[in-house]
């Protein structure tokens, strides 16, 4: 398995905003034995309330769209649980638009929605979000580009190496082969990684739609990725 | 092995939701630096340019250092700033280790900011060695007054020099 395959290049000409920020020299690499010993962030400084890790209630009313559970375990690549590590996410509300100054998008937002959350995996791995389900839009990438829905996410783990962050995306939405963010993973493999799966085990029955999705972590076992 | 999950930019909708109380500074709630002693709190000053020397205004800047960490934005001017406390180190040269995200990076970027060289630690420093020399100043920040500077040039002319992650 060529795992740099699973991960974008930082040039990516097909995203545009690659061309003046990929670095054109390639990354300097440690000897592993360095790389694995570089302990990571410690984010304790970042508060995670109880309600952070719900969506649909940091507001006075409930915010409008389709109420959803996203949740998921939090493994190293040796195939451990990553356990109290941060999972922050931040999303559009259901009609696609960021309650961020920076969105211009002419969707309106919701006074009942933020889209952001925070919550700690637990001693298996295990984290656990309500919200709801953000809606696609479109972005100046191109003649109609439109992002699929995706839910952003960042991640800490235990070392330098393990810092991620990344989007989820959902399964079947007929947006994801026309994404060039999604299209920058060379190997199929590596993009369905990033997409959830609908789970009825997570679905609770008459309130809200399961996504399962789990999330893996470099581990100390993993070598760098390259240029 | 399992295949890490890939990453995917940051974006340039994060402004909202990522940043927290005093995330620019691991110094202001220190029990240490509130109790009035000395905290050799440091204040790092900077700016994010891209391949045509353009500030790159929607970029997260993240410095760490044993069990500090900070967290910051850039500003429409690209510029950013964080304060820690001194780094303490056991072998080698001080420094911080800053991690970039930005919209248009598919990955984020992992450099190290080392200090202006007053005792010599960087010449001997295994890491500094191992960069081209050539290249090497673009990982030490400047002294200007009572603060250290340091610009993080992501592509072209004085790119900053980023390690494989």
């Amino acid at each position: 398995m060529n795992t740099l395959d699973f991960e974008p290049p930082y040039l990516y000409p097909d995203y545009r905003s690659t061309e003046l920020r990929a670095p054109k020299h390639e990354p300097v690499r440690l000897p592993d034995e360095w790389f694995h010993n570089a302990s990571g962030p410690v984010f304790g400084r970042i508060p995670v309330r109880a309600e952070d890790a719900d969506l649909t209630r940091q507001h006075r009313g409930e915010p409008l769209g389709e109420r959803i559970i996203i949740t998921g375990r939090v493994l190293d690549s040796d195939g451990h649980p990553v356990r109290n590590t941060l999972v922050e996410i931040w999303q559009a509300n259901a009609a696609g638009r960021y309650l961020d100054p920076a969105d211009d998008h002419p969707a309106p937002l919701d006074p009942n929605f933020t889209g952001a959350g925070r919550a700690l995996t637990d001693q298996a791995g295990f984290y656990r979000f309500v919200t709801i389900k953000p809606g696609a839009y479109p972005w100046g990438n191109h003649l109609n580009a439109w992002r699929p829905a995706h839910v952003h996410f960042s991640l800490f783990g235990p070392s330098l190496a393990s810092r991620l962050v990344t989007q989820m995306y959902f399964p079947g939405d007929p947006l994801i082969p026309l994404d060039p963010m999604m299209s920058s993973i060379p190997d199929a493999r590596g993009r369905e990684l990033l997409i959830a799966r609908l789970d009825l085990d997570t679905t609770v029955p008459d309130w809200a739609l399961g996504y399962r999705w789990d999330i893996v972590l470099r581990g100390r076992r993993a070598t760098p990725t390259e240029a | 092995m399992t295949a890490p999950t890939p990453s995917q930019t940051v974006g340039p909708f994060f402004g909202f939701a990522l940043p927290f109380e005093n995330d620019a500074n691991a110094v202001e709630n220190d029990a240490y630096a509130t109790a009035g002693e000395s905290t050799d709190a440091i204040r790092v000053e900077g700016q994010v340019l891209d391949g045509i020397g353009e500030p790159v205004g929607d970029a997260l800047v993240e410095a760490s250092q044993g069990d500090q960490f900070a967290r910051c934005r850039t500003d429409g001017e690209g510029t950013f700033h964080f304060v820690l406390r001194n780094p303490v180190v056991s072998d080698g040269a001080p420094f911080f280790n800053i991690t970039v995200f930005a919209r248009g990076l598919l990955r984020h970027l992992q450099t190290r900011m080392y200090f202006p060289d007053g005792d010599g630690a960087n010449h001997v420093d295994r890491v500094l060695q191992l960069v081209d020399e050539s290249r090497r100043h673009t990982l030490i920040a400047r002294r200007d007054g009572d603060i250290l500077h340091f610009d993080i040039r992501l592509q072209g002319e004085g790119e900053t020099v980023f390690f494989a992650v």
